[in-house]
């Protein structure tokens, strides 16, 4: 018998592994499929696929059905379906596992605008170090629909008047070192 | 005195500057002096690790990188703050590889975490350190007679960091009793408001809204009590959107909870900002003041 190694040709990382990889994630292959998720989730009547459904895609290898639909974008993290889950398998952190692999992928769907509403979040967020909410909000309205601004304007009006929308953002003092940690993390691996 | 590292969030600088003015007042009252972490930035909240997690675990750390130096206890009244930093903590004892990854990054801003932070919820402070008996003691203006529904929304009880029970919590309860008002018992005081989706599905949580401020009504509260940012912003000044959306009248003030207490102690309105809320509470809590 000739000495030689054979190179595994490199396997292509399979979609539930992809998932396991992200922490939160790992537990999602002891899903028995009983329905406790969507049976407990307050939005899954308006998911493409439904938590249990999803979850089951993802074994499924439905990678990009699932990350293109509006499942996940949804889930508006109360953690009902974490705590009730009898396999602790945090559907809630899976989720937001999807979330990152379909924005990292530009998978993210138009049909619904919270991932447009994430972003713009981030971008405040790293921008200032702090969130500054009607900077974030106008600059979501007019990516999606300055229209929708519109109707939004007496809500908006009505937080002003109590002050509860400050016009100037707040800044932190460190912006330059956090920057440095947020560049550092990103040559690490970035988003994942 | 008992003493704290104190984190705002940023919600507290704007739409829940309520909380933000309420909760320094009411900690003075109740000898607890709470210590802004300096320069602390954005938590890394949930749409942040719902765009990249690295980046998210990284925002929390350079937090409690900051509040470790300090060696308190890091008290925020962000139910979001909260998990967001607890999880973090958590993450960053579970997997090695995240956290060499946020090691490095911190150095990057000449930065260590040792994971030496305890994290906690104001009300969580509130109800274990200080005590529903003591804050009842302090009481100079009992609440007698206000029907007080006690919300406490997801992310105070789930996932869960050890305190209270995620499916039928009653701390909120006992400190809305401790002030003489009565909590009302309610079937839906830990269902969700619609959380963040209120700008990009306003529709669904509207709908979600309404279940809420429809059981606070049909179980005769006069308020609610709420320790979230978001929940009150959804269920305050979203409330006339409901109204307008399902023909509904409701007239339900949403306060937190910091409020309420400074009403009982007698903190003036002023200092309380019960101005601030959209649904004014002057006319319930006028008895009172």
């Amino acid at each position: 018998m000739a000495d030689t190694t054979v190179e595994a040709p490199a396997a292509e990382v399979s979609f539930i592994d992809e998932v396991c990889s992200i922490p939160g994630g790992e537990a999602i292959r002891s899903c028995i499929q009983c329905g406790m998720c969507t049976g407990s989730c307050p939005t899954a009547s308006k998911w493409d696929y439904p938590p249990r459904q999803a979850i089951a895609m993802v074994g499924a290898g439905l990678r990009d059905e699932l990350l293109s639909s509006n499942s996940m974008w949804f889930c508006a993290s109360c953690y009902t379906c974490t705590v009730r889950c009898p396999r602790d398998i945090k559907p809630t952190d899976i989720m937001h596992a999807l979330e990152v692999i379909a924005i990292r992928d530009g998978l993210s769907t138009k049909r619904s605008r919270t991932p447009m509403m994430y972003k713009c979040f981030v971008d405040s967020a790293k921008g200032n170090g702090r969130v500054y909410e009607l900077g974030m909000m106008l600059k979501f309205f007019l990516r999606t629909n300055p229209f929708a601004a519109l109707k939004m304007a007496p809500v908006g009006l009505g937080l002003l008047l109590h002050r509860r929308l400050p016009l100037r953002p707040s800044r932190i003092k460190g912006r330059g070192e956090l920057k440095a940690i947020l560049d550092k993390a990103r040559a690490l691996g970035g988003a994942q | 005195m008992k003493y704290y590292s104190y984190f705002p969030g940023c919600a507290v600088e704007a739409t829940a500057s309520a909380l933000g003015l309420s909760v320094p007042h009411v900690a003075k009252e109740l000898d607890m002096d709470l210590i802004e972490l300096d320069d602390w930035n954005c938590c890394g909240s949930s749409p942040y690790g719902s765009v990249d997690k690295l980046e998210a675990a990284c925002m929390a750390a350079r937090n409690l990188a900051l509040a470790e130096k300090r060696g308190f206890d890091l008290v925020t009244p962000c139910s979001s703050c909260y998990i967001t930093l607890n999880r973090a903590n958590a993450h960053l004892k579970e997997y090695p590889a995240l956290r060499d990854q946020v090691d490095q990054a911190l150095a990057a801003g000449n930065l260590d975490y040792h994971g030496g932070v305890r994290v906690r919820h104001i009300a969580e402070v509130l109800y274990n350190d200080i005590t529903p008996e003591v804050i009842g003691a302090k009481v100079t203006k009992s609440l007698n007679g206000l029907k007080v529904a006690p919300y406490y929304g997801c992310q105070l009880v789930r996932p869960g960091f050890g305190f209270d029970d995620p499916e039928s919590p009653h701390s909120l309860d006992e400190l809305v009793a401790s002030l003489g008002a009565d909590a009302v018992s309610w079937p839906l005081k830990t269902r969700c408001c619609g959380g963040s989706l209120i700008m990009s599905e306003e529709d669904l949580a509207l709908e979600l809204s309404n279940k809420l401020l429809h059981n606070v009504q049909e179980n005769g509260a006069q308020c609610i009590v709420t320790d979230c940012p978001l929940c009150q912003i959804n269920l305050d000044a979203y409330q006339s959107r409901v109204n307008s959306k399902f023909k509904t009248k409701y007239h339900l003030p949403v306060l937190f909870l910091s409020q309420l207490i400074g009403v009982a102690l007698g903190i003036k309105p002023d200092a309380l900002g019960l101005q601030r809320n959209i649904v004014s509470p002057m006319r319930v809590l006028a008895p009172y003041l």
